[in-house]
């Protein structure tokens, strides 16, 4: 359908927009049109739309609600394919040309939703239903859980990776104004004048805050005649009021303004985090534009909150119908946004701030009536509103609602019964009156948003004459102060002088005094005189009468009605009544079960009622329920936003050695280990993964292999006490060690249990270079330094981390030696006898100064060669152009794997996993007995470490050679009907080429005295495989291959 | 987050540090003449007050040094922080949670 619909609802004047610019966006696929300055919201009220969605569990029509944040019904799913983002409130969402927006939760429309069947089924689907209908039987969970997504469906994530970029910024500042409103306004004013770095962020496109939807309604001498444009009224009063405070924060020059800026999080010691919607409220980017948002880590010297407050509703019979809305937002809609949403307009109210919605409405042109719950209303507003012929139901309630065309196709309301309340308003009585109507606009009072507040860990305390919590004592570590309507002031005047106090002394408390100079002076007269000329002459309202949950014929929860007072998760009152019966009477535990407050909009307009139906079940007063807990985000976040720059390859930081460009020409496959990039292996053209591994491993056997092995941890150590050091901390003995020897290394814990190990080569008298696992080498750095800064400070050693400084080439294979001496002078002898095994040389290698070390990790001869990381691609060119005759074979990780297991050498944290000592690894040897102390030594006789059955370190050979055992598998002694008895876990398993057939490591319980046994290893899948318990050492026993 | 003042650099975000348990726990000079019971309480008897904590720190993308804070787990509030080898400041945090106290600077220890 591409008619374009008429903005039937819309004022021929009046409101913030710019009538003479069309903007035309799509809603559930037809088009209308709106003007600059709306919302998504304004403008489908404008266009005589009333159904926005569907509700959550009943699938309800709802139309709006609320004006602000505070929406719980107007979610949308906004744009279409990698733009689209769901449960976007209609209300915070700026209208721009060639908007796309679809209602959620309901099939096909939110008009016509075959979902709607479920309202019929609601009796099936009472408080706690989750957990009694869904969780049982267990099995049938993934059916349930199915639907209920279905059922439940809040929107579609997007299935595109996110177009837009997003940005961070952390500021620092000595008042964060949070709140553009008129007490914000005046913080930010007092504070700046001060002198004093201010940060004034507020969550709309406009500063101004309620004084953007104040009207001529407030004004004592209107003429009623409907016209909103008048030019003496308090709505140009105060738009006046606000263009100069905007124009002297603008002209301050430590004054950052951050509109369209939502602060959704306080944490501790004054950090917030806001979120800044640069971009994103001009629609879809093609990629040209600055981030879409910007999300703003803030530190505060102090933190004025200048919130707000959000309207209660009234929870009355059916009030969840499209029409009824907040009265304040009604007011919103006509004074901000030029939208009178109906023709004939009931107010149902229990104090006077309906009133000043009633009164907009009548002279937007409305038919008005109030029905009012208080016996005797007659404070200056209902005067006024009697002044205007405005009929008021005194002592009334709205005890039904009717919908045209039935409720389910519904057009929304149509017509509201009134009734009579009895005495204590439990009840109705009377005739019931109808009213004909298509809004009803509802007011409940107004509770201060204390969100943050109440993040911060601030003190809420209870305001018996507000029915409400207000800021009570801030948090010590978070000190802030709060003005306005969220610190509970009731008018203009009130918010005006608490913003000026605020801002005044939260400079003064952040190190900014206004002293008696003329500058200074002048500033506070400034804001004195800007404080005048805002003086509107505000009527007192009257008290209010403390009723919320309105009566109808039937008693609550028993006849066809439904109140509900959570309008995002459909929870009702009589869902609380059950939820207390059933014992879920602690707020916090209410909460949960009957899941109020729990939507996207967390309960704004919600959990005061909620507590309000609580406190009627258990008679106890509200405010001896208590709150619950307030926790970030005020409002969502965008993933994005929360991302930032942090995604793809700048999600993780990456480490890549020197000779990454030569691995990647190669084709190598890559696999991360630690924050390294590492080589996997260097397939062949259309060779297996299987088939490049098994050619690298028989290369480093046969011929000669190398591998790019500087990711190794690498530590140096320098001091009079190095000795001491690494006698504390390996198992064996260093001082005996020569300089120019290498020795082979075991870490533990103070548990006795292993955590990392490498080999420490004695560079100089006092001089050591230590080496660690790749993944290990930070934990060991800081466990070095715990024991020389806690334990020993006096000790004389230095340790420096050397990782990066050395790029390491690891020469591995028979033929290593003559390629390593086509590299080196011939006045440098490799031969066993001048370079044996495990010792190092400074050796001069294809022209570069290297220092290499004869230790190996594959059993092979082999040569570590270590030269400064810049000369490392180049050490790696010289050996591959001279390494052709010899064979020479790049290999990765998984070849070195292999090759490690063929030997039966560990791997830190895959054979062993924080529970194995050097005894369960069979490694007795590395464990000095002439030491009397090292970390781990005394935890070897605790009592557990000490026990038998303890598992220790095996080979496992398959029965079918070419079986390879699943790594993690269980090893049982037999195989049969679950629950079997469990002996251990295979920890390493390969193909090993050299031998033909598969080998594994394993960890067994009494593994060493099982030698020989044939055991099984179990399979996911419910089979098994027979496998006979070996030594772990597969490959050259005697080591005679390494050593020579 | 929190705002730590590390003794050598200053005050700096939490997210600067890492977190290293109880401070001035001793660990038995000869170890092996300490039965089962006291090493085990070494290794593993760790206090879990509410109220005032002395704890270790690292300023690990800082200094690289270890230190210790003496922090209120209730609300917190941390009242000093010291170098290793110096003893733990004297304070009086009271069951009042520091209510009394008029130094309320965020994170800046007394
Ligand atoms: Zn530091």
């Amino acid at each position: 359908m591409n008619s374009i619909h008429r903005q039937v609802n819309r004022l021929a004047a009046g409101g913030r927009l710019n009538r003479a610019k069309v903007i035309r966006f799509w809603y559930d696929d037809r088009q209308y049109e709106g003007h600059p300055g709306d919302t998504l919201a304004s403008a489908l009220l404008a266009n005589g739309v009333r159904i926005i969605g569907r509700s959550f569990k009943y699938h309800r029509p709802r139309g709006l609600f609320a004006a602000g944040p505070e929406e719980p019904n107007a979610l949308v799913q906004l744009e279409n394919g990698p733009h689209t983002e769901p449960n976007r409130r209609a209300t915070e969402v700026e209208l721009y040309e060639g908007l796309i927006a679809h209602s959620q939760n309901c099939w096909p429309s939110a008009a016509f939703d075959v979902g709607g069947v479920a309202a019929r089924l609601s009796r099936l689907l009472p408080a706690g239903f989750y957990y009694k209908t869904f969780m049982w039987p267990p099995r049938m969970w993934r059916a349930y859980e199915k639907f209920i997504r279905h059922a439940a469906g809040l929107g579609r994530a997007p299935a595109e990776p996110d177009p837009d970029h997003y940005d961070k910024r952390h500021a620092h500042c000595d008042v964060l104004v949070v709140g553009g409103g008129a007490a914000g306004l005046q913080a930010a004013c007092a504070a700046a004048a001060a002198g004093a770095r201010v940060i004034l962020a507020d969550e709309r496109a406009e500063f101004g805050g309620a004084l953007l939807e104040r009207g001529d309604g407030d004004d004592g001498d209107g003429d009623g005649d409907g016209d909103c444009d008048s030019d003496d009224g308090d709505g140009d009063k105060a738009a006046q009021w606000l263009g100069a405070r905007l124009a002297e924060l603008r002209r301050a020059a430590e004054v950052t303004l951050l509109p369209r800026t939502t602060v959704t999080g306080y944490y501790d010691c004054n950090f917030l985090v806001a979120c800044e919607r640069v971009t994103g409220h001009l629609g879809p980017s093609r990629g040209d534009r600055a981030p879409r948002e910007r999300l703003w880590k803030i530190r505060a010297a102090r933190v004025v909150l200048a919130t707000g407050s959000i309207e209660r509703p009234l929870v009355f019979a059916d009030n969840d119908r499209p029409g009824v809305m907040l009265a304040g937002a009604l007011r919103a809609y006509i004074n901000r946004f030029g939208v009178l949403p109906g023709k004939r307009v009931v107010a149902l109210t229990n104090n006077d701030s309906a009133y000043l919605a009633a009164l907009d409405a009548r002279r937007a042109g409305a038919a008005v009536e109030v029905v009012d719950v208080r016996r005797h209303p007659s404070g200056a507003l209902p005067e006024r509103a009697r002044a205007r012929c405005i009929p008021i139901h005194t002592n009334c309630t709205v005890s039904a609602v009717e919908c045209a065309r039935g409720w389910s196709r519904g057009r929304g309301v149509a017509s509201v019964q009134v009734m009579a309340l009895s005495d204590d308003g439990r009840e109705v009585r009377g005739a019931a009156r109808k009213v004909e109507c298509d809004v009803v606009a509802v007011s409940g009072g107004w509770t201060p948003t204390v969100h943050l507040f109440s993040q911060a860990k601030g003190a809420l305390a209870w305001r018996e004459d507000l029915h409400a919590f207000v800021p009570g004592r801030p948090a010590l570590a978070n000190p802030c102060l709060c003005a306005g309507a969220c610190n509970g002031a009731a008018t203009l005047a009130e918010c005006l002088e608490q913003g000026r106090a605020a801002g005044v002394d939260a400079a003064a408390a952040a190190g900014f005094t206004v002293d008696d100079s003329a500058d200074s002076a002048g500033a506070t007269a400034a804001i004195d005189n800007a404080s005048a000329q805002l003086n509107i002459d505000e009527p007192r309202h009257a008290a209010m009468r403390a009723l919320w949950i309105l009566p109808c014929e039937h008693a609550i929860g028993r006849g066809p009605k439904k109140h509900f007072h959570d309008l995002q998760n459909d929870v009702t009152v009589a869902d609380i009544e059950l939820a207390a019966r059933e014992g879920f009477e602690v707020s916090e535990h209410l909460k949960r079960y009957t899941t109020t407050g729990m939507g996207t909009d967390q309960g704004k307009t919600s959990n005061l009622n909620a507590l309000a139906a609580l406190s009627e079940s258990r008679g106890l007063p509200v405010a001896a329920l208590g709150v619950t807990t307030y926790r970030p985000p005020y409002t969502p976040l965008s993933f994005g936003a929360v991302a930032g720059q942090q995604r793809r390859d700048l999600f993780l930081q990456k480490r890549v050695t020197p000779m990454q460009p030569w691995h990647v020409k190669r084709g190598a496959v890559f696999e991360n280990v630690g924050d390294w990039m590492r080589p996997y292996y260097f397939p062949g053209k259309d060779e297996s993964m299987r088939a490049a591994v098994q050619r690298e491993c028989l290369a480093a056997r046969n011929a000669v292999g190398v591998l790019d092995a500087s990711t190794l941890g690498k530590i140096d150590i320098v001091g009079a006490d190095a000795v001491k050091l690494l006698d504390m901390v390996y198992t064996n003995a260093w001082g005996n060690l020569a300089v120019g020897s290498c020795r082979y290394g075991l870490m533990l814990n103070e548990h006795g249990m292993v955590f990392d190990d490498g080999v420490t080569t004695r560079i100089g008298e006092q001089h050591f270079h230590m080496t660690t696992t790749t993944g290990g080498a930070a934990r060991v750095l800081n466990w070095l330094e715990e024991w020389l800064q806690t334990e020993w400070p006096d000790a004389r050693v230095y340790c420096t981390s050397v990782t990066e400084q050395w790029a390491v080439a690891s020469l591995s294979g028979p033929q290593s030696r003559a390629l390593l001496s086509e590299l080196c002078a011939p006045e440098q002898p490799l031969d066993a006898e001048s370079f044996p095994f495990m010792s190092f040389r400074e050796l001069t290698v294809a022209g570069i100064p290297a220092r290499v070390f004869r230790v190996s990790f594959t059993g092979e001869l082999a040569f570590e060669i270590n030269v400064p990381a810049r000369f490392g691609l180049a050490l790696w060119n010289a050996l591959f152009a001279a390494g052709e005759p010899y064979g020479l074979c790049p290999y990765g990780t998984e070849a070195m794997h292999v090759l490690r297991a063929e030997k039966g050498f560990i791997i830190v944290g895959q054979d062993t996993d924080g529970t194995v000592t050097p005894f369960d690894l069979g490694m007795d040897w590395m464990v000095s007995k002439k030491k009397t102390d090292f970390a781990g030594k005394r935890s070897f006789s605790r009592a557990d470490t000490a026990r038998a059955g303890r598992k220790q370190l095996v080979g496992l050979l398959t029965e079918d050679p070419a079986l390879v055992l699943p790594e993690g598998a269980q090893v049982v002694a037999e195989l049969r009907k679950p629950p079997l008895k469990m002996l251990g876990h295979v920890s390493s398993s390969y193909f090993s080429p050299t031998l033909g057939r598969s080998i594994a490591l394993a960890l067994v319980a009494d593994g060493f005295q099982r030698k020989g046994e044939k055991l099984n290893v179990a399979f996911m899948d419910g089979g098994g495989h027979q496998a006979r318990v070996t030594a772990p050492v597969f490959f050259d026993p005697s080591g005679e291959r390494a050593r020579g | 987050m929190l705002l730590i003042k590390c003794p050598w650099c200053g005050t700096r975000d939490m997210s600067e540090f890492s977190y290293h348990g109880e401070a001035h726990l001793l660990r038995p000079p000869a170890p092996a003449e300490v039965d089962d019971a006291q090493w085990g309480a070494y290794l593993f008897a760790r206090k879990n007050p509410k109220g005032l904590h002395r704890e270790r720190w690292m300023h690990a993308h800082g200094c690289r040094r270890w230190f210790n804070v003496l922090r209120d787990t209730r609300d917190d509030r941390i009242y000093a922080t010291y170098r290793p080898g110096d003893s733990p400041p004297d304070v009086d945090a009271g069951d009042d949670n520091g209510e009394n106290n008029g130094d309320n600077n965020p994170g800046n220890p007394t």
